[in-house]
């Protein structure tokens, strides 16, 4: 048994907030995998030059694999991934994406679950939500957005959730007083935060400030590979040397090339891509390796991290 | 070779547990040089593997099913606690019944069927003439708790981590034939302190590694490694609860008697993640042979006798091999030419 693609086939597109598109997603032929609350799958959009493979957490019920349910926030200035989707994904396209994987799972343990979304955030809890509910956990999600290109599902949320739900419209200058909601958790309270990362270097000071222990603060730190400096990059094993430009990552560069990475997240957290470094600086950029093996200089997240100078050696 | 499930033997008192010829061809044997090397040997757990290997399913079946399903009967008759799961681990134990079930019922279709209706499902298992209907997540519809009623049909040991903070606990299991470890004393610890004990590794950064590797493994991806010490007696069921029954059986080893008493155990683990937990399910699958049934592959005899030769101290001693090791060496070594 093992999988690495899956052929699903968009259903149905939705516009659940002005800058925000649902996506339904059916098998091609067969079943979908269950998932648990909090994952993610990888989807691959046959772009040119070079496929898009963009990771997005399932927003679905996991007792409902059916079909799954992503949601996309159109990033004008990103590299174009979410406008692929936006603007060229259409009802009835098939599309590859890989077996669920999760590095966002709720503690379970938690007394508490407090939820902080911001944004198109919200996107995992959708799938712990459910589940929190058959567990008859003890919750509650505080979500901030914009009305004017966010805040999807609200209406929905504050129905079905009622006084568990707090909604932060920042466009009607309704702000989350972070150090209040914090301060105010009973012992044992686990937070989880999901947006932008300014929102979640928020709300990890803020908890750190008021001696949450480390342990009880999760965040979903998909970092979108950036664009950075051209550099060149040889493989040692092979002898062939490769041109990373200013748009592309270097695991994007390596599997145009048929280089084969294993790969989970695409954005610097699930620690599969770990390359060699042979010679050459890294700018790190990834949320994997430690500080330790930062300094040792031996390892590159290739998903995200780039070269600090003009060229590197990997042990690929 | 397939193996034919045969009448119940003994794991202990009278220890009728055999290999047939079969069975012993087919021995997960681990040694793949001559000196010992510790190492993290994580390999990918493709299956189906090769046709009549342990390694042709996720879950192997054996000619010791029935002996090792009686055999646990009797660990959980006198010890409940050999059994646990607490309570956020529902989920995964559902998760676990599903992998299994599946995999049985596909992998084995002449012992096992699934049928399922939704969430009403019906599981067959013919080899203990079970057949139960139940709604598929909820544990009031089973006869006993989901860990406990799986465990009980399926052979080797099955602990399920929960996953968080980058770490791994071991929040359930069914653990009735542990090499030297209690599920009821490591429940609930963190990945390094069940650890804790192993000698060298924690130097060599191993421990770090492999749990970096083991977060990471996603579904559909299992992944297997061996493991082994040396057990006096086919006795499956060597933890610290019933030391007193068999700590003493390593004082029986005579040079005369130790190629029949003395017996490596391999341990097939396979951790393979659980898709609506997000639980790591580790298996742990003992393999019990005699060293005379060992010797009759002429190639496992000489290897096993230069890796027992060149065993580092700490190890012969975290293994328990102190008392008797010089024996085994010693008569092994008339298997091996190049002595």
């Amino acid at each position: 048994m093992s999988i690495d693609t899956i052929q699903v086939r968009v259903t149905a597109i939705a516009e659940v907030a002005p800058a925000i598109r649902e996506f339904t997603l059916a098998p091609v032929g067969g079943e979908l995998l269950p998932f648990s609350p909090g994952s993610h799958v990888v989807v691959e959009m046959p772009a040119e030059p070079r496929p898009h493979r963009n990771a997005y957490s399932l927003l679905s019920d996991p007792r409902e694999s059916g079909s799954y349910r992503i949601a996309v926030r159109r990033q004008e200035t990103s590299r174009g991934g979410s406008i692929y989707m936006h603007e060229s994904v259409a009802v009835g396209d098939e599309l590859s994406i890989t077996p669920p994987a999760n590095l966002f799972s709720p503690a379970w343990s938690a007394r508490k679950h407090l939820l902080v979304a911001g944004g198109v955030g919200i996107t995992p809890f959708m799938s712990y939500l459910p589940e929190l509910e058959r567990r008859g956990a003890n919750f509650e999600l505080h979500y901030l957005y914009r009305s004017s290109s966010t805040g999807a599902y609200r209406e929905q949320l504050e129905q079905t959730l009622g006084e568990r739900c707090f909604l932060y419209d920042s466009e009607a200058g309704n702000r989350c007083e972070l150090g209040t909601l914090l301060a105010d958790q009973p012992r044992g309270t686990h937070v989880y935060i999901c947006g932008p990362e300014t929102l979640i270097a928020g709300v990890h000071e803020v908890a750190q400030s008021l001696g949450w222990p480390e342990s009880h603060i999760h965040y979903e730190a998909f970092a979108a590979p950036q664009p950075g400096n051209p550099f060149e990059v040889e493989l040692a094993r092979s002898g062939v040397t490769l041109n990373v430009d200013a748009d592309s990552s270097l695991l994007e560069v390596l599997e145009g090339a048929q280089v084969q990475v294993p790969n989970l997240c695409r954005g610097g957290v699930c620690g599969q891509c770990q390359t060699r470094v042979l010679s050459g600086d890294v700018e790190h950029r990834d949320e994997f390796l430690s500080a330790a093996e930062r300094e040792q200089g031996e390892s590159i997240m290739p998903c995200v991290s780039r070269a600090a100078g003009k060229r590197l050696v990997i042990d690929l | 070779m397939r193996m034919a499930p045969k009448p119940i033997q003994s794991f202990r008192d009278d220890f009728t547990y055999s290999n047939s010829p079969g069975a012993i061809a087919r021995f997960p044997f681990p040694f793949p040089e001559d000196e010992y090397m510790y190492s993290v040997n994580i390999e990918p757990h493709v299956t189906p593997g090769p046709e009549g290997s342990v390694y042709e399913h996720l879950l192997d079946i054996d000619e010791h099913y029935l002996s090792e399903m009686h055999e646990r009967g009797l660990v959980l008759e006198e010890n409940p606690k050999r059994c646990l799961a607490m309570p956020h681990m529902d989920l995964a134990c559902w998760d676990m019944i599903e992998r299994v079930m599946e995999s049985f019922s596909n992998d084995y279709p002449e012992y096992f069927a699934l049928t399922k209706e939704g969430d009403n499902w019906t599981w067959e298992n013919k080899l203990l003439n079970l057949k139960d209907s139940f709604v598929f997540g909820d544990s009031s519809t089973l006869p006993l708790p989901p860990m406990e009623y799986i465990g009980r049909q399926v052979q080797g040991d099955f602990a399920l981590l929960d996953q968080r903070d980058g770490d791994l606990f071991l929040d359930a299991g069914i653990v009735t034939c542990p090499a030297d470890w209690s599920l009821a004393f490591d429940a609930g610890m963190s990945f390094k302190d069940w650890h804790g004990p192993v000698p060298m590794a924690h130097e060599m950064g191993i421990f770090d590694r492999a749990l970096k590797y083991l977060c990471a493994i996603p579904q559909g991806r299992p992944v297997r490694r061996l493991n082994w010490t040396l057990t006096v007696n086919a006795r499956m069921d060597t933890s610290p609860e019933t030391y007193p029954m068999w700590g003493t059986d390593r004082a029986s080893v005579t040079p005369e008697n130790v190629g029949e008493k003395v017996h490596l155990r391999v341990e097939l683990q396979v951790l393979d993640r659980m898709p609506r937990s997000n639980a790591l399910m580790f298996s742990i699958r003992t393999y019990l042979i005699s060293l005379e049934d060992l010797v009759t592959n002429p190639e496992w005899a000489k290897r096993m006798h230069r890796v027992m030769k060149s065993l580092p101290e700490q190890l012969i001693e975290y293994k328990g091999l102190s008392r008797y090791h010089p024996m085994v060496v010693e008569w092994l070594s008339q298997f091996d030419p190049a002595n």
